[in-house]
């Protein structure tokens, strides 16, 4: 069996006749943090939200190519697309709980994809507050408004809320960039013990983040793919002279 | 440096002294409404229709224009919010930002806004006359909601447009469909506002004469169908204000200081409720 949880083949991406990705190929592996780097306006976020068909959301954009998520491609017109980002999580730059209970905000990815017992719901939703890390602040105030959690909180609150429709991939975009060092120190650790089970890509331009995080790298200019590859390879021996350059802080 | 400061204390007088205009004529206009109508005021008024006829009647009380205005209001304000929302939800979540059509709607609610509820009241008795149904309380329903429609759609859509695209990709992300999303997520973001919109529009519905003068007509009786006429608390004010006998005339101010009134009601009703209905809102 291919090791490659998510292939990308020849993806091209425009923003009304503006190119944003270029031909990218690309496979990310299993079970592993993959990070995408480089510089403001490279894609990342743009091959972050191809893994979702979250760029149909985005007015004039058009996408060629293929994303192949275990062997499917995703913009296949056959597949539903809300089967699609229920195996493929999203984790987005700022928390946006639910405007109902932290409870609900956890239960509501059950209950749209038919989960309703409430015993299950109960045991589900403890379940995922804990891997979140939240559970504990929590627990005696369930039924309270989200919007009551700090932003921190509020984040994690959204990792439980992701992870409770029980994705196989996990995507972040940035997600520990609106938060204070402590909360995003929080998400970072929760992030290293998910890669256990959970296929993690991460968008960040702090390079100092994605060295603690990275299993993997990707690293992205002006809507190309210059170089990727094992974390330490990419770190302290980039084969490419663009890489070496933004490692080096010129950019 | 002296002309600044003249400058600003001139602006700051005419920013205060606009803003108290407005307080002002509120009161004043509530002064006058309890002022004349309070004295005819009573019981009666609230609890049995007119007797010896609207117009020279001196006895009896206001309760068919009580219970026909709300009939009124009431049957438009819903007749439109069931039109109202699908527009709004339509142009809120549905139509991409860039799409030409939602323009053209908006600007067909903008000059259907616009257009004075006389001119509402004669289209709506055009086409009655041409079918050859008689003022009635459907025909009143009909035209206010025709009235409300507009109001209702744009103060919503606003509402709408104001919720971060980031709330609805939340509920996406997470593989809702677009109609999940809209269901459970918009609507429960702005309920507050929706539940304004719905409000503002009742009130606009209620407190309008010339939409209802042709089309719901008047009558002493509170209808038992839909097919009767309806009286109204505008139409109830206009009548007896007109007629020569200041008894009668007090009765009109007594109905417009209940149709102020009732508007007053849904007015801090709708700030408690959404004041209520935001609490799990994201701000």
């Amino acid at each position: 069996m291919n090791d490659a949880h998510i292939q990308v083949r020849n993806l091209n991406v425009a923003y009304s006749q503006n190119p944003a990705l270029k031909n990218i190929n690309l496979d990310i592996p299993r079970e592993q943090i993959v990070v995408i780097v480089g510089p403001s306006g490279c894609g990342k976020t743009t091959l972050l939200k191809s893994f979702n068909r979250f760029l149909e959301l985005v007015d004039g954009a058009h996408v060629s190519g293929q994303v192949l998520l275990d062997g499917v491609n995703i913009y296949d017109p056959a597949v539903d697309v809300t089967e699609i980002r229920k195996r493929v999580g999203l984790l987005a730059q700022r928390p946006y709980p639910l405007p109902m209970s932290i409870y609900d905000n956890v239960a509501y990815g059950l209950r749209i994809h038919g989960i309703k017992t409430k015993l299950d719901m109960d045991a589900v939703v403890q379940h995922y507050l804990e891997v979140a890390g939240l559970w504990d602040e929590v627990k005696d105030r369930l039924h309270t408004p989200a919007t009551r959690l700090s932003v921190g909180q509020q984040q994690r609150l959204c990792l439980a809320r992701g992870l409770a429709v029980e994705p196989e991939v996990l995507l972040g975009d940035e997600p520990a960039s609106a938060l204070d060092p402590i909360s995003a120190r929080h998400i970072e650790q929760r992030l290293l013990e998910l890669k256990q089970n959970y296929t993690i890509v991460l968008v960040t331009h702090i390079l100092r983040q994605a060295k603690r995080l990275a299993d993997y790298v990707i690293f992205m200019y002006l809507g190309e793919l210059v170089e990727c590859g094992p974390a330490h390879e990419v770190f302290e021996h980039p084969k490419e002279a663009l890489t070496r350059a933004y490692l080096a802080g010129a950019f | 440096m002296k002309r600044r400061h003249i400058e600003e204390s001139i602006f700051k007088a005419l920013m205060i002294g606009s803003s108290g205009l407005v307080v002002g004529s509120l009161g004043l206009i509530l002064l006058t409404v309890i002022a004349k109508g309070a004295p005819a005021l009573n019981l009666a008024m609230f609890t049995q229709t007119p007797k010896g006829g609207y117009y020279l009647g001196k006895e009896g009380g206001i309760l068919n224009a009580i219970v026909g205005s709300l009939y009124l209001a009431g049957g438009g304000t819903a007749l439109a919010l069931l039109l109202s929302l699908p527009i709004t939800l339509y142009l809120g979540s549905y139509v991409r930002r860039r799409s030409r059509w939602a323009p053209i709607v908006r600007l067909a609610l903008d000059v259907l806004w616009g257009i004075p509820s006389i001119v509402y009241g004669a289209f709506g008795f055009t086409i009655m006359a041409a079918l050859s149904i008689r003022a009635s309380l459907l025909g009143g329903i009909l035209v206010l909601a025709l009235l409300e429609l507009p109001i209702m759609t744009r103060a919503m859509d606003e509402v709408i447009r104001m919720m971060p695209s980031e709330l609805e990709q939340a509920a996406l992300a997470l593989g809702a469909t677009r109609l999940e999303t809209t269901l459970h997520i918009v609507t429960r973001q702005t309920l507050p506002g929706l539940t304004t919109a719905i409000l503002l529009a009742f009130g606009r519905g209620i407190g309008d004469a010339a939409s209802v003068l042709f089309t719901a007509g008047y009558t002493d009786r509170i209808p038992t169908s839909l097919f009767q006429p309806a009286a109204s608390l505008p139409l109830a004010v206009f009548f007896q204000l007109g007629t020569p006998f200041p008894e009668v005339q007090q009765r009109g101010y007594a109905a417009a200081l209940i149709l102020t009134v009732l508007i007053l009601l849904v007015s801090l009703g709708s700030r408690w409720l959404s004041a209520r209905l935001g609490r799990y809102a994201i701000r």
